[in-house]
């Protein structure tokens, strides 16, 4: 990991995704879009049915995020990333609709990291029970679809400086795999 | 006899999860900054201190310091000299929940039932509750919010007593392991022994949610509390599976007698947020 954390923009283009590497730290400006368990759910269940997605994904950064709700006054609550595992079952389906960017923690399944590769598509983690941290880095906060689910509405966050690293790049390079070899004695 | 009130159980289990979920124990908070002189990873040293900031945000604003505010799980030590009037313990309990979560801006995060539905019950109600009667005549309540990131890698085996003390470690090691970044580490994991399969769970929930400067009362398993954490520090997994030293904050063990055949395992995974507030009526 470099000393210096990279400055990009959501969404990605090419060249942002292609740049990042396993272990670079970034702050993320722009748009980056919420998704989690239910919306993936949905999403994936409406391109089933031939019909198109209620969001454009093409370039799209998805966070999986289900935010803790806002007091008044507040953009958002705690808004830290979830275990993006979950979503792997769903991921690649939204990688072909043109996703470039995600962000979340903990490990993807070979067949993520296989369609990121064919697709340009890097992942990302922000720190896990970093919510109120990570909640003042989101501006803006507007539901672009399945607002009845709540937390897990999908949604546009609009991010200055947003933190995440680089945990798999568009190599397939992992970061948890390099960052932990090095301390690993059993 | 003493009489409480069930509206002072429902008014005490509101500021509770409130608390835990905004407030880091004092134990965790300083268990982060000596992790941070310690941690020989940059990158971990990193994470520490933003979980440090994290918390301290959490405490100016009153906001959750994770969105995961979790399922509430709540300990209840009931003296059996204590009388509950005007509710039953259950319901006052739900209510305490119900009034945190909503008025406290925490996440719902219940469903009514697991398979079908999966409807969201809205006021992140019903707690889980564990009960036990004791002496004396005051309401002991502790409650520790648990996000599911961690609970999802909790693990329960069977072992059989030839399995003995390597066969606890390696069900303990496999499952730090298996957690890796999922469940936010530096963890604090807690492990239950013996009893029934039921028992070591419930064991292994307690040991999770212990203060985390406590010790297991019996020095063998205090050792051994000791020598897991040396263990899963070895893994290299680190602060948010990102590499380093500090992969658990604490381990706990807490045991149950057993049956002659039986070496019942749970280990219960923590994050690092290691939530808990408690109070006694």
């Amino acid at each position: 990991m470099s000393g210096e954390s990279k400055r990009i923009r959501a969404p990605f283009d090419d060249a942002t995704a292609r740049s990042l590497r396993a272990g670079d730290r970034v702050l993320i400006s722009g748009v980056i879009i919420a998704a989690r368990d239910a919306a993936h759910k949905r999403l994936v269940e409406t391109l089933d049915r031939g019909e198109p997605l209620p969001v454009d994904l093409r370039r799209a950064v998805v966070y999986y995020v289900g935010p803790s709700p806002a007091k008044p006054g507040q953009v958002i609550g705690a808004a830290g990333p979830t275990t993006s595992g979950r979503m792997d079952a769903y991921t690649p389906r939204l990688i072909g609709q043109g996703i470039r960017g995600m962000i979340g923690k903990g490990y993807r399944n070979p067949e993520v990291v296989e369609a990121m590769k064919r697709h340009g598509v890097p992942y990302m983690a922000a720190v896990g029970g970093a919510g109120a941290l990570i909640a003042r880095t989101i501006k803006k906060y507007t539901v672009l679809a399945y607002e009845g689910l709540g937390p897990e509405a999908v949604a546009a966050l609009e991010v200055e400086d947003f933190p995440a690293i680089v945990v798999i790049d568009c190599d397939g390079n992992d970061y948890y795999e390099q960052g932990q070899a090095p301390y690993r004695e059993i | 006899m003493r009489d409480i009130q069930a509206t002072a159980i429902t008014r005490a289990v509101a500021d509770l999860a409130v608390r835990a979920c905004c407030k880091l124990p004092r134990d965790v908070y300083e268990s982060f900054r000596s992790s941070e002189t310690t941690e020989p990873s940059p990158v971990g040293r990193n994470i520490l201190r933003q979980l440090i900031a994290n918390a301290d945000i959490a405490d100016t604003e009153n906001m959750p310091l994770c969105q995961d505010t979790g399922l509430t799980v709540v300990f209840a030590d009931l003296g059996q000299e204590v009388h509950i009037v005007g509710g039953d313990l259950e319901e006052a309990v739900n209510a305490g929940v119900r009034r945190g979560y909503v008025d406290g801006y925490l996440r719902k995060s219940i469903v009514s039932e697991p398979l079908f539905e999966r409807k969201n019950t809205g006021d992140n109600t019903p707690a889980v509750i564990h009960v036990r009667i004791v002496p004396g005549d005051a309401l002991r309540l502790r409650l520790a919010p648990k996000g599911a990131g961690s609970e999802n890698k909790s693990v329960l085996k069977m072992l059989t007593p030839a399995d003995g003390i390597e066969g606890v470690r390696k069900v303990v090691l496999d499952a730090v392991k298996a957690a890796g970044p999922n469940s936010c580490p530096p963890l604090v994991v807690g492990v239950g022994l013996g009893g029934s399969m039921e028992m070591a769970a419930i064991c292994a929930k307690r040991a999770a949610a212990r203060d985390l400067d406590s010790r297991n009362p019996d020095p063998r398993y205090a050792a051994f509390e000791e020598e897991l954490l040396t263990m899963i520090n070895k893994t290299g997994v680190g602060p948010q599976g990102l590499g380093g030293r500090t992969t658990a904050l604490r381990v706990h063990v807490e045991w149950y007698p057993t049956h002659i055949a039986s070496l019942p395992v749970a280990v219960n995974i923590n994050c690092h947020a290691a939530r808990h507030a408690e109070i006694v009526l």
